[in-house]
Formats: C-alpha cells, structure tokens, sequence
C-alpha cells in the first residue's frame, strides 16, 4: 500500500479562490470541451439518420419530394437539429485549429470572429431554408 | 555533425548557448504509428467537413429558393467535381465519425494501452474503407 497522504498533490499549487472558480489555466473551465463531446454524441445519431435518409430519396429528389419530405415534423425538427448540432460542432473545432496555427493575437482573434461569423450565417441560411420549404 | 538527424538535436539552454540533444517531437524522422496519422487526418477530416457544409448550404439554400437555382446546384452535385466532391464528403464523414468515436472512447479514460490504442486505431481505419465503399456503392445505386 502506497501512502498517497504525502504524494505531490498539484492542487497545492493553486490558491482556493482558482479551485473554486474551476476554470484552470486558460480561464475558460470545460465548456468547449465538453460542448464539442454533447454535440459529438449527438452528431452520431443524427448523422446516421441523414444518410438513410438522403440513401432512402433526398439523392436526385425534386424540390417537391423535399417539400413533401420536411412537410412531416419528425424530418424537420431532426434536420433542424443536425443543422444546429453541426454548425455548433464544426466552431468549436475550427476555434482549436485557428488557435493552434495562428500565433498572432490580432489576427487570431480577427480569424475566429470571422469564422464565426460565417458558422452563425451558413447556420441561419440552412435552418431558414428548411424551414421555409417544410412550413 | 554526421547525418541531417545531427540538424536537428541543435537547440539553445536555458543560458542561450547552443546544445546539442535530442529534441521533440522528430517528426521528419519518426515512424508514423498509426495513431499519430489518424490525429492529423481526424482534424484534416473536420475542416474538410467544414469545407463540405458550404455544399450542403447551398443545396438547401437553392431548394428553398427556385426550379432554376435548384437546376444550378443538381447541376453541379451531378457534374465530375461535384461527384468528387460528394465522395470526398461521404468518406470524410464516415472516418471524422468512427475516429470521432474512438476519441469519446478514450475520453472515458480508457483505450491507451499501445496494443488497444493500436488496435482501435487500425479499426478506424479498416471500418472507413468498407464503410465508406458500400456508402459510395449504395449511393451509386439509388442515384
């Protein structure tokens, strides 16, 4: 049996006021971490369900099979939420990749915002297409 | 200095003078385990996927749209770039997928034993090539 009462504790290290604030070095806790892994494991599901979907009649459909198939509510709340899931997903991981490569901090920073900008925009433009076809 | 690997284990201390040891990580002269390709290409594979939903954009923005915008973009997705492009997009989702779910995995705390994390590894990479090849079939058949 190893004594652990005396091993290293690195929390030592830290003041309580850090301990109790929880947000580590970065100073931004785990909320990107673990909205990238909500929205990973909600991905799976949803992604499947799109390509039986687009395997069972989106490919080569008309705009009326479309219209006919996000008429039903099950297709358009799931699109909506593969949309939503998918734009949340993909600026959360490009944010780490921008981070990584880009050392400057103006350009950093100008990078994630436009980046963002975009995720926010092709997100909208997809969910008010759906829903203007399904409604 | 014998050999270019000499080039590389020149580094300054802490006082700034030039040392020679070994530094990290050698990437030019590693081996590539299999884990360390599937991390580059897990990332390689999510901004390609970003890259993709600006199709998947416009498929949806052109439907919502008119006959002839729709016209424009099944114009495209049938052309050879666009047939590319959405083979390119299948294998990238199903391999950002399996590999994503290895990640969840190890999240747990689990799989970094060399031979599991091989293992999985290899996994990833052998259900992305049946996968993604009965996908391009499937997909070939209904189009």
């Amino acid at each position: 049996m190893s004594d652990t009462r005396n091993a290293p504790n690195p929390d030592m290290l830290r003041s309580p006021l850090s301990r109790a604030r929880g947000l580590g070095s970065a100073r931004a806790g785990s909320t990107h971490w673990w909205a990238q892994r909500m929205t990973a494991m909600a991905l799976v599901p949803l992604t499947l369900w799109f390509i039986f979907s687009a395997l069972r009649g989106l490919i080569g459909a008309s705009r009326e099979e479309i219209v006919v198939w996000l008429s039903a509510p099950v297709p358009l709340v799931l699109m909506l939420a593969l949309i939503l899931a998918t734009f949340h997903h993909l600026h959360l991981g490009l944010q780490v990749v921008i981070e990584d490569y880009v050392h400057d901090h103006a350009r950093k920073l100008a990078a994630v915002l436009v980046m963002k900008a975009a995720c926010v925009l092709l997100a909208l433009a997809c969910a008010v297409s759906v829903l203007r076809l399904g409604l | 200095m014998r050999d270019v690997r000499d080039a590389l284990m020149v580094a300054r201390n802490t006082d700034g003078k030039l040392v020679r040891r070994p530094l990290s990580p050698h990437i030019q002269i590693h081996r590539w385990p299999v884990s360390m390709a599937l991390s580059i290409l897990h990332r390689a594979s999510g901004v390609a996927l970003g890259i993709g939903t600006l199709l998947l954009t416009w498929f949806l923005v052109a439907a919502a749209t008119s006959d002839d915008a729709f016209a424009r973009v099944q114009w495209f997705l049938g052309s050879p770039i666009g047939i590319l492009c959405l083979l390119g997009w299948a294998a990238a989702l199903v391999f950002h997928t399996l590999s994503g779910l290895r990640h969840l995995y190890m999240d747990t705390g689990r799989g970094f034993e060399p031979d599991e994390y091989n293992m999985t590894g290899w996994a990833v990479v052998v259900g992305t090539g049946v996968l993604t090849l009965l996908l391009w079939i499937a997909g070939w058949m209904v189009r």
